[in-house]
């Protein structure tokens, strides 16, 4: 497998655009840089592009520490689409990000509760924060996908 | 904005005011190098700065993991007798000190000049 594949092409989910990466922190600034560039081309404005390029790094950031325990040699996949949302049928953004780590119950994949200040474990927290919509599930297979929308604002 | 996210950029230099002390980062700071950042308050803890002053104009991008970081460097202060002043950060960056209500934990100014005046 190629360490990354950033191509248009069509995968298993067709996803309009598609990385595939190793869990390598190394990595993360590509991933970065992609999300912030395709978040802007589907017309997010630069804060927000910001924003969702954080709920990803956060995403992937728990995949790496959490899913793979730090490996770095396991893969990633995130999967960018432009979509019509919800019954408006308004302008998103979908990202699928999928792993092929332990298979975990979604329902325990909660935030922490923000008023005691201690550091870490504010990813989900993060993520719920700025995406409308935010799916765990079980991946076919192994491993979890997580599903993130956000609408053009 | 960098392409750049090499670790040992994350560090741009630490200047002594008297008692204070003024840590300049830059760069992304995430799970890669918030390590290197780690690293460096530990070196500052050791010369018990009355203010440490952290200057983060040149952060283009921090996550949880620098968070996290600075969550740490203000509970030692706290702990110590210490005041951690942030300064310049950028909107992409304030952001996620507002996501995670922690904008009001810290101590933030536009310029050095203000944290130092106050």
């Amino acid at each position: 497998m190629s360490k990354i594949d950033v191509r248009k092409s069509e995968s298993l989910r067709n996803s309009q655009i598609e990385l595939r990466i190793l869990a390598n922190p190394n990595y993360l600034c590509v991933v970065r840089t992609a999300v912030r560039q395709t978040a802007g081309i589907f017309g997010f404005q630069e804060d927000k592009a910001e924003s969702i390029t954080l709920a990803v790094v956060e995403a992937l950031t728990n995949i790496i520490r959490h899913s793979y325990s730090g490996s770095c040699d396991k893969p990633i996949i995130v999967g960018l689409n432009k979509i019509c949302y919800g019954e408006e049928n308004r302008s998103a953004i979908e990202i699928v990000i999928r792993d092929f780590g332990k298979q975990i119950d979604a329902e325990t994949i909660k935030s922490r509760d923000l008023d005691e200040l201690r550091s870490g474990g504010v990813g989900v927290h993060i993520i719920h924060s700025v995406m409308d919509e935010v799916e765990f599930s079980h991946a076919n297979g192994c491993g979890m996908q997580l599903r993130l929308v956000k609408i053009v604002v | 904005m960098s392409n750049s996210s090499n670790s040992q950029n994350v560090i741009r230099g630490v200047r002594h005011q008297g008692q204070t002390v003024v840590l300049e980062l830059g760069g992304e700071i995430d799970m890669k190098s918030f390590v290197i950042l780690k690293a460096k308050f530990k070196e500052l803890y050791r010369e018990k700065p009355a203010i440490l002053i952290v200057d983060m104009t040149s952060v283009e991008f921090m996550d949880s993991s620098g968070l996290a970081t600075l969550v740490g460097a203000l509970k030692w202060c706290r702990l110590n007798g210490s005041e951690l002043k942030l300064v310049g950060l950028a909107q992409r960056v304030r952001s996620i000190f507002e996501i995670c209500r922690l904008d009001t934990a810290f101590q933030i100014y536009d310029s050095e000049a203000e944290a130092l005046s106050q």
